[in-house]
């Protein structure tokens, strides 16, 4: 096979796979974080301590009740979800009329007690999760060696990212919830429940964290601090995409793991560092983000 | 005075809304002293007053989009004071805001779509077409993007698809061209026709004369007066000392 500009296919499309792959993580979560902040005007700094919750529940679950890698898919989510609703019912629903660094600061804090009380418990050492029986090997593609699993999470990431934009743009459930990120009040002047709809958004914002971290533990370990080392990248990425841009944060996660992927191909001492400098130049040619909105 | 007035304009039918010694607050500040009103149904009535009066206020309180509330507020016999917000609405109350609130995220129709329907006997969209020309083969057009007269049409359509009888309209008319508030008046006079109760916040007060029952003068934060459309000239002066016109 050719090789191009020196390097050798399967190390290129070895490299944009990993890059999809994390791309995909970055999308799922940046597109919860989003959602979030579409409507609860909260930088929802525990995301990353929820994806970390969510992979340790599917690990519980393998450990402790015998329930498999397809039923902590289901399960996960919803136990995540529900722990979300129930902080954000105690605890973040009382600081909406502050200033947003409130919000980011109490979930800043649950961050570092969850991940606090998950390494107290489990240590820092990865527990590790085996891939399902059914996505175990890999397809030969002829160019490279597609891991089973990995097409797996690119396909599933990508099917939730276009299905929660679907509907949240063309769905009458998503123009309530668009309606209620542009003016709360007079969606309630309509007869919506707003108060429940924004803890139903953070509960789903947070449970595709959860199932992200499900996704994620086949692939990554299951530690407490797989969160830590993806929030702030994630953060990064919706930044670039523009804070609350549902498509922005799916596009440019995507965009964003492609390019590290790439640039670990032809200049991995930047692979790094690379989506930050790519947030440097958006927020000093376009402040509001490649998708945002100015406000 | 006011009791005494409505007594005399009683024929319209029973009472739909009876607002009694209504207090409210926004926060510390206290913007509504002790309001009191009534509107029965199938009736047009506005709510006269200097700016800060209190009359948006009132239409605030009415749907609970105010911090604190005292006194009495009964739609159809029910105490609104200390009902969930959300339930206001529910109970047949369409809630047209000064500022319009149309939805730039949404479109024409998903604006037109959006508030649900609480009550049965709302108007269809073809009759809603048929009231606003202006709207039909809008739909798919960012709300936003219409003219300031399109879009306050948009804001009274919405709420006339829900089934709510008793329509609060905050300043219809503020902004528009002259053009323009005549269509909106014939659609008020047609809403009136087709027996909504319509409470009307104006400023422009030829506009109100054009389709109101009785007129409510507001001053910091109460009602002073009430004035029966059919008696509107003979009291000319005293409402143009009113209202500082």
């Amino acid at each position: 096979m050719v090789s191009l500009l020196g390097i050798p296919p399967q190390v290129l499309f070895g490299q944009l796979l990993l890059g999809l792959i994390n791309g995909s993580f970055y999308a799922l979560l940046s597109l919860g974080l989003a959602v979030i902040f579409g409507m609860l005007n909260v930088i929802n700094f525990a995301h990353g301590a929820l994806y970390m919750v969510g992979a340790f529940v599917a690990w519980l679950l393998l450990t402790y009740a015998g329930i498999g890698y397809w039923g902590a898919l289901v399960v996960a989510p919803i136990v995540v979800g529900l722990l979300g609703i129930a902080l954000e019912k105690t605890m973040l629903s009382r600081l909406y009329k502050l200033d947003h660094l409130y919000g980011l600061l109490l979930t800043f804090g649950l961050a570092l007690i969850l991940e606090g009380a998950f390494r107290h418990q489990y240590g820092v050492s990865g527990q590790p999760y085996p891939i399902p029986a059914a996505l175990q090997g890999g397809q030969n593609l002829g160019f490279m060696f597609l891991p089973n699993y990995r097409g797996w999470v690119i396909v599933a990431s990508l099917v939730i990212c276009f299905g929660t934009w679907f509907a949240i743009e063309r769905t009458k459930l998503g123009a309530y919830l668009r309606a209620a990120t542009e003016n709360p009040t007079l969606v309630q002047a309509f007869g919506i429940n707003v108060p429940v709809m924004v803890s139903l958004t953070y509960g789903f914002g947070v449970a595709l964290a959860g199932l992200a971290g499900v996704l994620a533990a086949p692939i990554y370990q299951v530690s407490p601090l797989m969160g830590t080392n993806l929030i702030i990248i994630v953060f990064a990425v919706v930044v670039i995409g523009g804070m609350g841009s549902i498509l922005g944060a799916i596009v440019t996660g995507l965009g964003l793991g492609l390019l590290e992927g790439l640039t670990k191909v032809f200049y991995p001492e930047a692979s790094n560092i690379v989506v930050f400098v790519v947030m440097a130049i958006v927020l000093l040619i376009k402040p509001a983000g490649l998708f945002g909105r100015e406000r | 005075m006011p009791d005494g007035a409505m007594t005399k304009t009683a024929q319209t039918g029973t009472a739909m809304l009876e607002i009694a010694d209504l207090h409210g607050y926004y926060g510390e500040s206290h913007v509504l002293h002790g309001v009191s009103l009534e509107v029965r149904h199938g009736e047009v009535v506005t709510l006269l007053g200097r700016n800060g009066a209190g009359k948006t206020s009132t239409m605030r309180a009415i749907m609970g989009i105010m911090g604190k509330r005292t006194g009495s507020i009964r739609f159809q016999g029910q105490e609104l004071i200390g009902m969930a917000q959300h339930k206001i609405p529910r109970l047949g109350i369409g809630y047209v805001p000064e500022e319009r609130g149309i939805f730039s995220s949404l479109s024409v129709d998903e604006n037109l779509t959006l508030p649900p329907v609480v009550k049965e006997g709302g108007m269809t969209v073809p009759q809603i077409h048929d009231l606003f020309p202006n709207l039909k083969g809008r739909g798919s057009t960012q709300g936003t993007r219409l003219s300031g007269g399109e879009q306050q049409m948009l804001a009274i359509a919405r709420i006339l698809r829900t089934g709510a009888t008793l329509i609060l309209l905050d300043e219809p008319t503020e902004g528009l061209a002259p053009v323009i508030i005549e269509q909106i008046g014939v659609a008020v006079r047609a809403l009136k026709a087709r027996g909504f109760t319509i409470v009307l916040v104006e400023q422009n007060f030829r506009f109100a004369a054009t389709i109101a029952d009785r007129h409510y003068v507001m001053e910091e934060g109460h009602v002073v007066d009430m004035i029966p459309n059919d008696q509107l000239d003979a009291n000319m002066d005293k409402l143009h000392t009113y209202l500082g016109v």
